[in-house]
């Protein structure tokens, strides 16, 4: 059964329907069709073991900023989490959404790391490619990974038109006459940046792979 | 004492008033502040969101170098100032981990010697505003001004630099920034948005969403009688500036407030001159309340 995203409460009185890529999904499951493991394995990867420990008070849903354009809440990602509901978590909007500013985390009474627990899912899903093709946010994530993992530092003009390339290249015609203001303020810069000791940094990231294949 | 600074990408580009305000201020106050050198980037959210040891790991090289580079504090400890708030977070989340999760330094340790570098845990992350109010100090800075502001300034701290690991001010109100621009002249105004979220990257992404956000902190900055909002974070000015074209169109407003570094309105305090604080990159121009200014 689906039922479209509410309009948010909008003060100016217009409602605001967000374009999201996702609707509301209400799945039955039975017991068996669920991911036993995947609530141990979230809770390692994020290093919060106290997941298991959540009252499903709903202070995180109520102090997040944007949970109301959520498909599943923050309260309700920690449920069906533990309850190892892989497919829809990992393949829900919230963890898009969430802008990492950890109201939650520091609100929880029972001080669980939601925050890291969203980066946990970011991961999994950016891992396993669970996203819409043009969906800008993991594409943006991706592809600042790749220019820091190569060059040691972010190059603003490179990132933009890689995600342009990925998503539309009409994004890069919308943001055509901010590109050339922050141009003309000197506040962007065209040239590719990067650190002079990249054989180092190379080094470094490859030394953290290594000791992640050894434990394994 | 000499602090390194570590400009992080935001300074070098779309916060470049950032950088320029920062160092002016710091100069005028006889602070030496000494660039961190072949810095690279902090891992921040968007790098998170798809490894997060590695992230760790371009922290840890950052704290290496300043380690190596700095000159230790009375207390033992390299000062290495981030003001960017995002950089500044993950830097003392980098700390955090590395200290509480043994799986994680094991690793960032076998990145670190593949990469000959060592970090031994003697860097003390600042941000700008801490250093301002808790080492140089509110006196110190009241001598300095020439001509008080005189401006209604909305406060913005916005999230990162409270939030998770506050070292320096209360998290649910912080109030090191009120306390500074009450120093230059300036009447900060009693709001509610002080650390809520701006959004960040999702004005880009999510556009409504980012959007939204934005509008809501300006409109309430708005009412409560605002000339400026300070911000101490590139990404949030960056929001709540450049975006305004696209605010207002999407909620029918007409906001016109100007959004400013809190370094730059120190500095106009001190007498600085616009162009050395980057007065003309802002795209909402401020021009300052000042009194015999």
């Amino acid at each position: 059964m689906r039922s479209p995203i509410p309009a948010p409460y909008s003060p100016s009185g217009a409602g605001v329907r967000p374009s999201l890529l996702y609707e509301v999904r209400k799945v039955l499951k039975y017991e068996s069709e669920l991911n036993p493991a995947f609530g141990q394995d979230v809770a390692r990867k994020a290093h919060g073991e106290n997941l298991f420990s959540c009252i499903q008070c709903g202070t995180c849903s109520g102090t997040c900023p944007v949970s109301h354009y959520m498909d599943y809440s923050p309260r309700r990602i920690i449920a069906m989490v533990r309850a190892g509901f892989e497919a829809e978590v990992l393949g829900s909007s919230t963890i898009w959404l969430c802008a990492s500013c950890y109201q939650c985390t520091v609100d929880c009474p029972k001080e669980i790391k939601l925050t890291d627990i969203m980066y946990a899912l970011k991961q999994k899903a950016i891992a396993k490619h669970l996203y819409p093709d043009k969906f800008p946010i993991p594409v943006m994530a991706e592809e600042f990974y790749k220019g820091v993992a190569k060059n040691g530092r972010n190059s603003e003009g490179t990132l933009m038109i890689n995600i342009a390339r990925r998503t539309s290249l009409f994004n890069l015609f919308k943001y055509t006459r901010l590109g050339m203001k922050l141009f003309t303020t000197g506040r962007m810069a065209l040239r590719e940046e990067g650190i002079e000791n990249k054989a180092q940094l190379h080094a470094l990231l490859r030394g953290v792979e290594k000791a992640e294949e050894e434990a394994r | 004492m000499k602090y390194l600074y570590y400009p992080g990408c935001s300074l070098k580009s779309t916060g470049k008033p950032y950088e320029e305000s920062l160092k002016a201020v710091f100069f005028s106050l006889n602070v030496p502040l000494e660039e961190l050198h072949d810095w690279n980037c902090c891992g921040a959210t968007a790098y998170m969101a798809v490894d997060e040891v590695k992230s760790f790991a371009l922290s840890a090289r950052n704290l290496a170098l300043a380690e190596t580079l700095g000159e230790p504090a009375e207390n033992g400890h390299v000062q290495l100032v981030a003001p960017c708030s995002a950089c500044y977070a993950l830097l003392l989340k980098t700390q955090h981990y590395l200290a509480e999760k043994e799986d994680i330094r094991k690793k960032v340790e076998r990145g670190l010697k593949e990469a000959s570098l060592t970090y031994e845990g003697r860097v003390d992350v600042r941000h700008p505003l801490d250093v301002l109010v808790n080492d140089i100090g509110i006196e110190r800075v009241k001598e300095r001004v020439k001509s008080p502001l005189g401006s209604t300034i909305a406060c913005y701290y916005g999230c990162q630099i409270v939030r998770p690991y506050a070292t320096f001010d209360n998290q649910a109100n912080p109030t090191t920034l009120d306390t500074l621009m009450e120093a230059i002249g300036a009447t900060p105004v009693d709001w509610a948005m002080k650390t809520r979220c701006c959004g960040g990257t999702l004005v880009g992404t999510i556009r409504e969403v980012g959007l939204r956000l934005n509008y809501l902190v300006l409109k309430e900055a708005e009412r409560k009688g605002a000339d400026v909002v300070a911000t101490t974070c590139p990404l949030c000015q960056f929001g709540l500036e450049c975006f305004r074209p696209d605010v207002n169109a999407n909620f029918q407003a007409h906001i016109t407030l100007p959004v400013a570094y809190f370094t730059q309105l120190v500095g106009l305090a001190f007498g600085i001159s616009e162009k050395e604080l980057g007065m003309q990159r802002l795209f909402v121009p401020f021009k300052s309340a000042s009194i015999g200014g």
